[in-house]
């Protein structure tokens, strides 16, 4: 029996473990039903279950059990998924080979700190492989994993063949390194975005809310962070890389924008609160301010400036990803909206003393 | 094999747990903490990793008559919730390993030795039922006590239930007896007594319905649930205009920038 634990994997089911259930209604139906009245403990009355509070109030959907390393896996992904296209970019239409170089470099260090991001929150290396047992059209994670994968092999192969390169000038490596190169630039595509998909196409409600708007901008915050870290790199010069700066951060401010103008009560959490302030600061960060910076330095050539805003843009997609996460936590704690019970009524008095319904970690961010 | 479900009739309950102890005990599930959580008598507040069976204590105002109470006593339903076993569950679509099933009973069974802690069943589940055991890092439900049905039992929580508030049988055949109860019950003048099956819903009905007396939503029972699966049509397109959006653009700014200052003009200058 797979289903049992260790200690009790052999135990089908028998006549001794019959009587015992038998035993276990004998004895509810005998002492399980309540006579006493009951007391009124301190600080009743407590609220009722009833159609305007829920189930006293007690969140229906389970928060997103995910660690730490999930929303940083998301803002690694976005930043070497583009990488991957900017490089390809670079080499054959840039004409730029040392951009093309440390891009293909950042996209295959940023693949293989994907995987093991990953890894980390799944617990164990060998649990990986498990995604791979079978490949599922309806499961973003299935595909984002085989995506992770794919794109992981073809980026460090490019990277590999390129430093080859170095040592023995051969021409077969180079083909096969720019081949890597344009598997690698295929499937950055997608694995820039589709972490939007994963976490739009579930049942928390602020995720699934904005499952229109989400790939796009976790796409274009994984650019606008790609493009950073290749700046900081020293490609500070690169007029093709701000160009890329300033549409990814351009876009950014209209997402906020969107965020901001949405008075759907699904979006709560973007707004309102520890996660509001987070997906604003955010916001600002990836958005306006290096939107400006760098339509200055587009002008004044001010490679400081520059400089700024790739490390505003960096600082604000990783805050982007960790707020969109907790507010994933804070949406899923809504106890009213997969009721469908409006906001005006009271929420419900929380008695003292809960502690399995709600988890320490959303505890502070709500 | 015959497709095989719950009828939950919260109408029968008494509340005295002997589902969850009788879940708990066959299927070796640990216990989940001893927190007094001041509602009504559950202390129990959902199902999860380590809560397969939950009863639910919905306590009203006092209502004579109801239920065959005082006029004085807060009147009470109990209702003992379980895994839905969605027609179209959410965590199974969600599934990257595959791990999660559907059995040759209808039921949805996460196989533990093939589950790898991922956690997005966790988020798709629109009842909130699937959670991942942090000391572990696999997800855990009720399993419909596969094991026993394998050999031609029923579940350990129907078995042990003293007034056949659980019942377990042949799908349709249990619709059929739910409705039957219903008519029963309306008879007895509790209008307000349905059955909770969201067959309309994108979740195309469940394997775990529900007798409910007054609004389902004081049972925490969503009026709308849906497989989130629905999404990713949405979702897809939106990463296809988003892939567009990197690729002409990346495009367009390697082109335009070909030639003038900036990298080109660095490599001419011989700077690496």
């Amino acid at each position: 029996m797979s289903t049992l634990p260790e200690h009790r994997r052999d135990r089908v089911p028998d006549t001794s473990s019959e009587a015992r259930l038998l035993e276990i209604r004998r004895e509810a139906e005998s002492r399980g039903v309540v006579q006493a009245e009951g007391v009124r403990p301190p600080g009743a009355p407590f609220p009722k279950a009833s159609p305007e509070t829920g189930y006293y109030g007690i969140p229906l959907l389970k928060e997103p059990q995910w660690k730490w390393e999930v929303p940083l896996y998301f803002f690694v992904g976005g930043a070497a998924g583009s990488s991957a296209v900017i490089a390809s970019m670079a080499q054959w239409i840039g004409r730029d080979p040392e951009l093309a170089r440390d891009a293909r470099l950042v996209a295959a260090v940023g693949g293989a700190l994907s995987s093991g991001l990953l890894i980390a929150d799944l617990g164990r290396p060998a649990r990986f492989l498990a995604m791979l047992r079978v490949f599922k059209m309806q499961s973003a994670m299935s595909v984002g994993a085989w995506t992770l994968a794919a794109f992981g092999t073809f980026s460090g192969a490019s990277a590999f063949a390129q430093f080859a390169a170095d040592y023995f000038d051969s021409a077969a490596i180079r083909v096969v390194g720019n081949i890597a190169q344009g598997f690698a630039t295929a499937l950055g595509l997608p694995f820039h975005n589709y972490t939007g998909v994963l976490i739009g196409a579930t049942a928390v409600p602020v995720w699934n809310e904005n499952i229109k708007m989400l790939p796009v901008h976790f796409g274009m915050s994984g650019l606008n962070s790609g493009v950073s870290i290749l700046e900081l790199m020293g490609h500070d010069e690169s007029t093709a890389l701000n160009t890329l700066g300033i549409v990814a951060s351009a876009v950014e401010t209209f997402e906020g924008f969107h965020i901001e103008t949405n008075s759907n009560r699904e979006v709560e959490p973007l707004k309102h609160g520890v996660t509001g302030w987070t997906t604003r600061v955010g916001g600002v960060l990836s958005g306006p301010l290096p939107l400006a910076l760098r339509l200055i330095s587009a002008f004044t050539k001010s490679r400081n400036l520059r400089r700024a805003a790739s490390w505003s843009s960096i600082a604000g997609s990783i805050v982007t990803r960790y707020a969109w996460m907790y507010a994933g936590k804070a949406s899923a704690k809504n106890w009213r909206l997969p009721l469908d019970i409006p906001d005006e009524t009271a929420a419900p008095k929380k008695p003292t003393g809960i502690a399995q319904t709600t988890s320490s970690l959303t505890e502070r961010v709500s | 094999m015959s497709v095989t479900a719950f009828l939950t009739d919260s109408t029968l309950c008494i509340g005295c747990k002997a589902c969850e102890v009788a879940c708990k005990e066959w299927n070796g599930v640990s216990e989940d903490g001893l927190d007094w959580s001041g509602y009504s008598y559950d202390n129990t507040g959902a199902v999860g990793a380590s809560t397969w069976r939950h009863v639910k204590f919905v306590e009203n105002p006092p209502q004579p008559g109801f239920g065959g109470n005082a006029a004085d006593i807060a009147s009470w339903t109990f209702s003992s919730d379980v895994c839905k076993h969605c027609e179209e569950a959410g965590c199974l679509e969600a599934c990257p390993t595959g791990s999660i099933v559907r059995t040759e009973f209808g039921g949805v069974f996460v196989q533990p030795d093939v589950c790898n802690g991922c956690a997005y069943c966790v988020v798709s589940c629109p009842f909130g039922v699937v959670a991942r055991n942090e000391k572990d890092g696999r997800a855990f439900k009720c399993t419909f006590c596969y094991d026993r049905q394998k050999v031609g039992l029923q579940p350990a929580c129907a078995k042990a239930c003293p007034t056949e508030s659980i019942k377990f049988g042949e799908i349709e055949n249990l619709r059929l007896r739910g409705q039957e109860r219903l008519q029963e019950l309306h008879s007895r003048g509790m209008n307000d007594a349905h059955m909770y099956d969201p067959v309309d819903t994108s979740v195309k009905g469940i394997h775990a319905f529900f007798i409910v007396r007054g609004d389902e939503r004081s049972y925490n029972l969503p009026p709308k649930p849906e497989v989130p699966t629905i999404y990713l049509k949405d979702g897809w397109k939106s990463s296809a205009f988003g892939a567009g959006m990197l690729l002409a653009g990346s495009l367009l700014a390697f082109l335009t920038a070909r030639g003038s200052n900036g990298s080109t003009q660095r490599l001419r200058n011989g700077r690496r």
